[in-house]
């Protein structure tokens, strides 16, 4: 056990080529998920939140239950749409990062849309009478609450960011954990665990509990310098 | 009762008062139900004349609500709410708890010009000069939510003014200023009105209601129990529930008398 955690920290500190690029890769895909989920779920949580339509509720908590999807499943789903023989099979995306990209979104974007949801109907319900009663259309007061609770979305963001690098049902169905290429830190430290190099294995633990806290520490760090300016 | 409201000497005669678009402000067997409750149990009043109109009465009468059903925020459960001939009229509200947005002061003012369609600079110079009105010129950078309990009242005073509305609702303004600030607030309001803004003005302050109101409304669970000109309602009140409230007793003893 010590010995594995001392060659851990040695591949750590010669910053093994293989770790490195791994990292960036799942830090790649996690990010530009999460970025795709934030453009799509935050605008769909905020409307969500301010227009009243039949089936609202229903709607509400469809999201909310989606928070929970599976990760494996969404890769199930993604995986049928991309194979050669799915609808989507033509574009050649299985087993790249493209692919990989593609189900985190879907992972995240359920995610991202029912927490803004919650964080902006609880302003809307503080600030929801004065924006109607200025005559701004829904979009518009959308925009305006999100702007309000810009700093709790932070916290959103990173609950998605933390869901997408942390999971591995949906990068390893779609991704295929082809070396050198769709191989992420978490199905990279499943497999080498399984291979039996658990020094590897821990090394990239280490590196992915790093990135989670160096990705949380930057947010916090500007949201607590934004919030001094705007409170 | 409403029927003719004659005009208040405590304001100099203003020949070119513009005809206000919003008036009459018909307000016709108003019912508003929350759940069980009737909060608002067949309201009639009709607003003829220009000014400041007070809507006094005790807590929980259904002041707020009122003003949220002229507002066009609720929608009555049964009556109507008629304001003017039915053209569009601009109109602001100034809440009873000040909503301000995370963003500097002079950008929550701004906000309320947003629907006029105006050119950068104009809104710029509007918003300068709305919070100059109220003080807080200096204060025009400063996050809003930074503000104090008066300064947030009256930041959000500005912004209803800002658009230059022609119907200007009020609840309680003065609530919690100073009274430097109440003064200086109040001379706004009547400064307003003066300009041919036809202002409802819901107020506890009964020596400000006698300085600003032309006419005064008085409700008592959900109703307008007596509706007239300022110092016959605030010195000779008719109804027992006016007398009630208007002499400080609290109203569910009143209520117990009067019924
Ligand atoms: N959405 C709602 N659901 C349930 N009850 C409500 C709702 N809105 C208002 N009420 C009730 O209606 C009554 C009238 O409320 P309103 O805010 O109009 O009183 P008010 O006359 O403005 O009183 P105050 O002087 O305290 O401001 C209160 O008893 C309040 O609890
Ligand atoms: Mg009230």
């Amino acid at each position: 056990m010590v010995e594995t955690l001392a060659e851990s920290v040695a591949r750590l500190a010669s910053l093994d080529r293989e770790v490195v690029a791994i990292a960036w890769l799942s830090l790649r895909v996690s990010l530009t998920a999460v970025l795709v989920g934030a453009l799509a779920g935050i605008p769909l949580g905020a409307l969500v939140a301010v227009v009243r339509f039949p089936g609202r509720q229903a709607l509400v908590g469809l999201l909310n239950a989606s928070m929970g999807l599976p990760p494996v499943i969404v890769g199930l789903v993604i995986y049928l749409l991309l194979s050669r023989s799915g609808p989507l099979g033509p574009l050649g995306l299985l087993f790249t990062p493209a692919a990989m990209v593609a189900a985190q979104s879907v992972l995240v974007t359920p995610l991202i849309a029912a927490l803004t949801r919650q964080i902006v109907a609880d302003a809307e319900a503080h600030l929801g009478d004065q924006l109607r009663s200025l005559r701004l259309p829904p979009w518009r007061r959308a925009g305006l609450l999100v702007f309000d609770v810009r700093f709790s979305l932070v916290t959103a963001i990173l609950a998605a960011f933390g869901r997408a690098i942390s999971e591995i049902g949906a990068v390893l169905v779609v991704g295929g954990n082809i070396d050198g290429f769709t191989r992420t830190m978490t199905t990279a430290i499943s497999l080498e665990t399984q291979k039996g190099d658990l020094a590897l294995a821990l090394a990239l633990g280490l590196v992915l509990i790093g990135l989670v806290l160096l990705v949380n520490a930057a947010a916090t760090i500007l949201r607590a310098y934004a919030v001094r300016a705007y409170g | 009762m409403s029927a003719a409201i004659p005009p208040n000497p405590s304001l100099p005669p203003n020949p070119s008062l513009p005809p206000n678009p919003s008036l009459p402000l018909r307000l016709d067997g108003l019912v508003y139900r929350a759940g069980p409750k009737t909060i608002i149990d067949g309201l009639d009043a009709t607003i003829a004349a220009p000014g400041i109109t007070a809507l006094i009465g005790p807590n929980g009468a259904g002041k707020s609500v009122t003003l949220r059903l002229i507002d066009g925020l609720l929608r009555p459960d049964a009556g109507t709410v008629r304001i003017g001939e039915g053209a569009p009229v601009r109109r602001a509200f100034l809440f009873q708890r000040p909503a301000l947005l995370r963003a500097s002061a002079a950008r929550n003012v701004a906000l309320a010009l947003a629907p006029l369609g105006l050119e950068r600079r104009e809104r710029a110079a509007r918003t300068r000069a709305a919070l100059a009105r109220v003080g807080l010129l200096d204060r025009a950078d400063d996050p809003a939510t930074r503000f104090s309990g008066g300064e947030q009242q009256r930041l959000a005073l500005a912004r209803a003014l800002v658009g230059e509305p022609q119907l200007l609702l009020l609840d309680e303004p003065t609530a919690s200023l100073d009274p430097a600030a109440t003064e200086r607030i109040e001379a706004v309001v009547a400064e307003i009105a003066r300009g041919g803004t036809k202002v409802i003005l819901v107020s506890h302050n009964l020596g400000q209601v006698a300085r600003l109101a032309d006419d005064v409304v008085v409700l008592a669970r959900g109703r307008a129990v007596e509706h007239g000109p300022m110092a016959q309602v605030v010195f000779q009140p008719k109804t027992a529930q006016a007398r009630a409230y208007l002499k400080g007793e609290l109203p569910w003893t009143a209520y117990a008398a009067a019924s």
